[in-house]
């Protein structure tokens, strides 16, 4: 992923000085500059969108406040760095954890009474949520938009490409992000036992595995994983209330892209949407930036209804 | 055989308004195989469901080793000593055979006690071994069956609930099954209380059995006298000693004697 990001003169043979000059390498650097910020928003969406798979496939509840969770985080940091003078990293802890916790808690007592109730009951309730958090942040922060002092600040000029610090630090905190979760969900005892409850509920209750409790917990990484989406994009599209939704539109869009339901899907439909928008808004009128995703989306549901990674719907009998 | 290990009484059980349970009570004594026959929608599985804490009792009571656990969580009751082989296996099927039967350890504290166990279950089935890192969604349904057994043996029980483990198998893997079984119950010493279609099988292998009608227990004996009653012979083995043709088949009821 990454090695696409860079030129690819940046291998050796060919020196930065006897590549092609004019237009055609003009066209070239834009070309690379558009991939690499697509590449970081789309880790934006695909980690968004990763949040609303692992709590589908555990509990099937599509939770349309996942945006807002981002939203809460992203302002927890900005509590924490700029009223309390923390440190960026800590704050980023801070955060995670305390939105993490906070997760947990709306699965706790509110909504793990909703499973089994009709899907609109649920969505409304999300959305509905959703708006209260947005209510509450700004009442809590206040509505204005604000800036997350961060220490990606810098930009490095590789070869005419100017890479940015803050879109480099989103791609390779994803990266780092999603290897810590492939590890938990496979090689510890409790994310296997995650897997195992989403794919079996009743025997994970057979096995005693405390299924309530591995709800909560799913609960809290996807508020985790939401927030430090939310950390990582607050330099790029600053802080103010309604940043979650955007974000959670076109990371829904992603999820159902990768096939709702699979986790590198989630992952791979957010890059894919990313850099659809980034290379049709540099590219086609003004107004395709945020109509070419949902085109794309349209055109895959028609073609592949299953979505990139989906398996065909087929019920278990 | 002194206290049973399991004790249900007066259990009633309802699937909304339905009453799918009707006041049964029976026992399994300590070190036993018991098993309870009886035809579909008799209410055999819903015992087992209610005995493990899946479904709640409306009245009645379950008692394991002096504890009445009725309307306990499942995973409550596991921990206790219960381990529940599901009707229709119920594997994990995107897990590997190993993580299926690592998940069966969940509630276990002992890694060397687990690894001893995984390869006592090898042991058993030696097929789940050359599989082992398979999807347990890729095995056939007698390996999956293999698997929920082995699975459930893995928490070391002192009971084990056996929901139709011959369902969907061939005769010759149904005699395997219920051969390890028995070995299971004598040499790892763990409790085992059968429900079956297949009479046949349940009443040769285990001690003591109950029929099952209709959510209620019409019948109760050792299951070397079960074998030799009349309706047993009639209405779960298939056998008829007269009226080939089926003439009295008609006005032929039931009487439970």
């Amino acid at each position: 992923m990454t090695d696409r990001a860079r030129p690819s003169y940046w291998h050796g043979e060919k020196a930065a000085s006897d590549r092609p000059t004019g237009s055609r390498g003009r066209k070239l650097d834009i070309f690379l500059q558009l991939t690499l910020n697509g590449l970081a928003v789309g880790c934006i969406y695909g980690l968004v969108a990763l949040g609303f798979v692992l709590i589908y496939k555990a509990t099937e509840l599509v939770n349309f406040a996942q945006g807002d969770l981002l939203m809460l985080g992203a302002f927890v940091c900005y509590m924490a760095v700029v009223w309390w003078g923390l440190d960026y990293w800590l704050s980023f802890l801070i955060a995670v954890l305390a939105v993490a916790a906070f997760g947990a808690l709306l699965d706790a007592v509110l909504l793990r009474r909703v499973i089994g109730q009709p899907q609109f009951a649920v969505v409304m309730l999300t959305i509905g949520l959703g708006a209260v958090f947005r209510t509450f942040a700004s009442v809590t922060w206040g509505s204005e938009i604000y800036t997350l002092p961060t220490p990606f600040g810098g930009v490095t000029r590789i070869a005419g490409v100017t890479i940015s610090h803050q879109y480099l630090s989103i791609i390779v905190g994803t990266l780092i992000l999603c290897s810590v979760l492939y590890g938990f969900f496979n090689h510890t005892r409790i994310g296997v036992a995650m897997q195992a409850t989403s794919q079996n509920q009743l025997a994970a209750y057979y096995m005693g595995i405390p299924v309530k409790r591995i709800f909560s917990m799913i609960w809290a990484i996807s508020a985790g994983v939401a927030t430090a989406a939310g950390v990582l994009l607050a330099p790029v599209t600053l802080i103010d209330i309604n940043m979650g939704l955007a974000v959670a539109l076109k990371a829904f869009a992603a999820a159902v892209l990768g096939g709702f339901g699979s986790i590198p899907g989630a992952l791979v439909g957010g890059i894919v949407i990313g850099l659809i928008e980034l290379y049709a808004g540099a590219t086609l009128p003004d107004g395709f930036k945020d109509t070419a995703p949902y085109i794309v989306l349209l055109v895959m549901l028609v073609v592949r209804p299953q979505g990139l990674f989906g398996t065909p719907g087929r019920k278990k009998v | 055989m002194s206290e049973p290990i399991l004790k249900v009484s007066n259990l009633e059980t309802y699937y909304g308004p339905i009453m799918a349970i009707r006041g049964v009570s029976f026992e399994v004594p300590t070190g036993s195989i018991v098993t309870i026959l009886g035809a579909n929608g008799a209410g055999k599985t819903t015992v087992l469901k209610t005995a493990c804490g899946v479904m709640d009792p409306q009245k009645g009571s379950v008692t394991f080793e002096g504890r009445e656990i009725q309307r306990m969580d499942p995973d409550k009751v596991m921990r206790l000593g219960i381990s529940h082989v599901p009707e229709g296996r119920e594997v994990f099927p995107f897990l590997s055979v190993r993580e299926n039967l690592r998940m069966g350890a969940y509630t276990r504290k002992d890694p060397d006690g687990v690894a001893q166990d995984l390869e006592t279950v090898f042991g058993y089935f030696p097929v789940l071994k050359e599989r082992a890192d398979q999807r347990a969604g890729s095995l056939s349904g007698g390996e999956q069956q293999m698997l929920a057994i082995s699975r459930a043996l893995m928490a070391r029980p002192r009971l084990m609930l056996l929901d139709e483990p011959s369902l969907g198998l061939s005769p010759k893997l149904v005699k395997e099954i219920f051969d390890i079984v028995l070995r299971i119950n004598r040499e790892r010493g763990v409790t085992i209380l059968l429900v079956e279609q297949n009479a046949n099988m349940a009443l040769q292998t285990a001690e003591f059995g109950y029929v099952l009608e209709v959510g209620r227990i019409v019948m109760a004996d050792t299951c070397a006298r079960l074998l030799q009653k009349e309706d047993i012979k009639e209405f779960y083995l298939g056998i008829k000693d007269e009226g080939a043709r089926g003439q009295r088949r008609w006005k032929k009821r039931k009487t439970w004697r």
